[in-house]
C-alpha cells in the first residue's frame, strides 16, 4: 500500500502539531511511518537533521515494541527519552503512524504528553481519510 | 510503501541492502556516501559494533531526479547479516520498495549466501510481500578477491546457486574499490521508480 498525502491534508496535519506542540513551546514534532518515512514536520531543526532522525526514531520505537512483545506485554505506553538540554517524546497515533515530539528542558513533560494526546485524536481522522 | 508528499512534490522510497553477514552491504553504501555529490546526498547513520558489524543499521538519504515534476528521494537502509538478528532484519524490511542483494563471492560463504537469500524470501513472505511484487537485483561482491588465492565462487556458480529461479539482474562487484557500487544501484532505482510510477499513474495523480 503507497501513501499519498494532498497538499490539504499535509496543511491540516502542520496546523494540528502547531496549535497543539509547537505553540506551547516545543522544538519540533514530526509525524513518521513505521518503514521510517518523514510524512510532515514542523520546528526549529533542518530537514536533513530531521530526516535520519526519523528513521533511527521509527526503529527505535518498532524495537520497543518487539521488546514489549517479548516479556508478554502489547506495548509500552509512554516511551520518552530524557537528555541534559532535549527530550524526546512518542505518541503512536495508529498502526502505521508515530506523532515524536522534541522538546527542551524548560517545557514539562505533562505538557507534551497532554498537547500529543490532543494533536492525535486530531490528527486521526485525517489520516484515516 | 512509497510515500508521495503532494504538498513539497517529493516521492520517497526505501531502499534495503540485504545479505549475509561481512558481505560489504555497509561498504556499498559508503562508497555512495563517498562519492556522492553532497546536494544530493544527505547525512549518513549508521548503528555498528565495535568489530564495525552492522548491530541495527545503516540509513543514508539520496535525491537521485525528477519524474512527473516530482523529486525522488531514496532512503537507503542495510539490514545486520548475521543470522541471529532476523528480528531487526524484519523491522528494516518493513515498507521495503526495492531490495539489492549483497553475495559474497567468498567461496565459505556458499551456503551463507543461499540461506540469506531463502531467510529475505521468508521475511517477505511474512510481511505478505513477494519478490515479483518488490523490485530485486543481485549483486555479487569481492569479485577483487579473483586476483588473490583466497578461493572464491565462480559467476555461473554464484548464479546457479541464488538466481536460477529468481532470473533477476545481477552484477559483479568489487565495494571496496566502488566497482560495480553505482551499476547495481541505477538498476534497482529505475527499477523501483518504474514500480512507484505505474502506481503513481493508477491513482491518477
Amino acid at each position: 500500500m503507497d501513501l499519498i498525502l494532498t497538499q490539504e491534508t499535509i496543511n491540516k496535519l502542520e496546523d494540528i502539531m502547531q496549535k497543539e506542540l509547537l505553540e506551547h513551546g516545543v522544538d519540533h514534532a514530526f509525524i513518521v511511518d513505521s518503514a521510517g518515512n518523514l510524512i510532515t514536520e514542523g520546528g526549529k531543526f533542518p530537514p536533513e537533521d530531521i530526516m535520519p532522525l526519523a528513521a533511527l526514531l521509527s526503529a527505535n520505537f518498532a524495537a520497543t515494541e518487539r521488546i514489549a512483545k517479548l516479556i508478554g506485554e502489547k506495548d509500552f505506553t509512554l516511551l520518552f527519552h530524557k537528555g541534559s538540554r532535549f527530550n524526546i517524546h512518542f505518541g503512536r497515533i495508529n498502526q502505521d503512524f508515530i506523532l515524536v515530539t522534541l522538546f527542551n528542558t524548560e517545557v514539562s513533560l505533562g505538557l507534551v504528553r497532554l498537547g500529543s494526546i490532543k494533536a492525535i485524536e486530531q490528527m486521526l481522522p485525517v489520516l484515516q481519510s | 510503501m512509497a510515500f508521495i508528499d503532494l504538498k513539497r512534490k517529493e516521492i520517497r522510497a526505501k531502499l534495503v541492502y540485504y545479505g549475509p553477514g561481512r558481505g560489504g552491504k555497509t561498504t556499498n553504501v559508503l562508497h555512495i556516501h563517498k562519492t556522492m555529490a553532497k546536494e544530493v546526498c544527505g547525512k549518513m547513520v549508521t548503528i555498528d559494533t565495535r568489530g564495525d558489524r552492522t548491530l541495527f543499521f545503516d540509513f543514508l538519504p539520496l535525491t537521485i531526479g525528477k519524474i512527473m515534476n516530482l523529486t525522488i528521494r531514496i532512503q537507503i537502509y542495510t539490514v545486520p547479516g548475521q543470522v541471529l538478528y532476523n528480528d531487526t532484519r524484519k523491522l528494516v524490511l518493513r515498507g521495503v520498495d526495492g531490495i539489492v542483494f549483497v553475495a559474497d563471492s567468498l567461496r565459505v560463504q556458499q551456503d551463507p549466501n543461499v540461506e540469506s537469500l531463502r531467510n529475505l524470501l521468508e521475511n517477505l513472505r511474512d510481511d505478505r510481500l513477494t519478490v515479483e511484487e518488490v523490485p530485486l537485483v543481485l549483486q555479487y561482491n569481492k569479485r577483487d578477491l579473483a586476483e588473490s588465492k583466497i578461493p572464491i565462487l565462480s559467476l555461473e556458480e554464484m548464479e546457479h546457486d541464488l538466481n536460477r529461479e529468481l532470473g533477476v539482474p545481477s552484477f559483479k562487484a568489487s565495494a571496496l574499490r566502488g566497482e560495480g557500487v553505482y551499476e547495481t544501484l541505477r538498476e534497482i532505482s529505475k527499477r523501483m521508480i518504474r514500480a512507484v510510477t505505474t502506481k503513481l499513474r493508477s491513482h491518477q495523480v
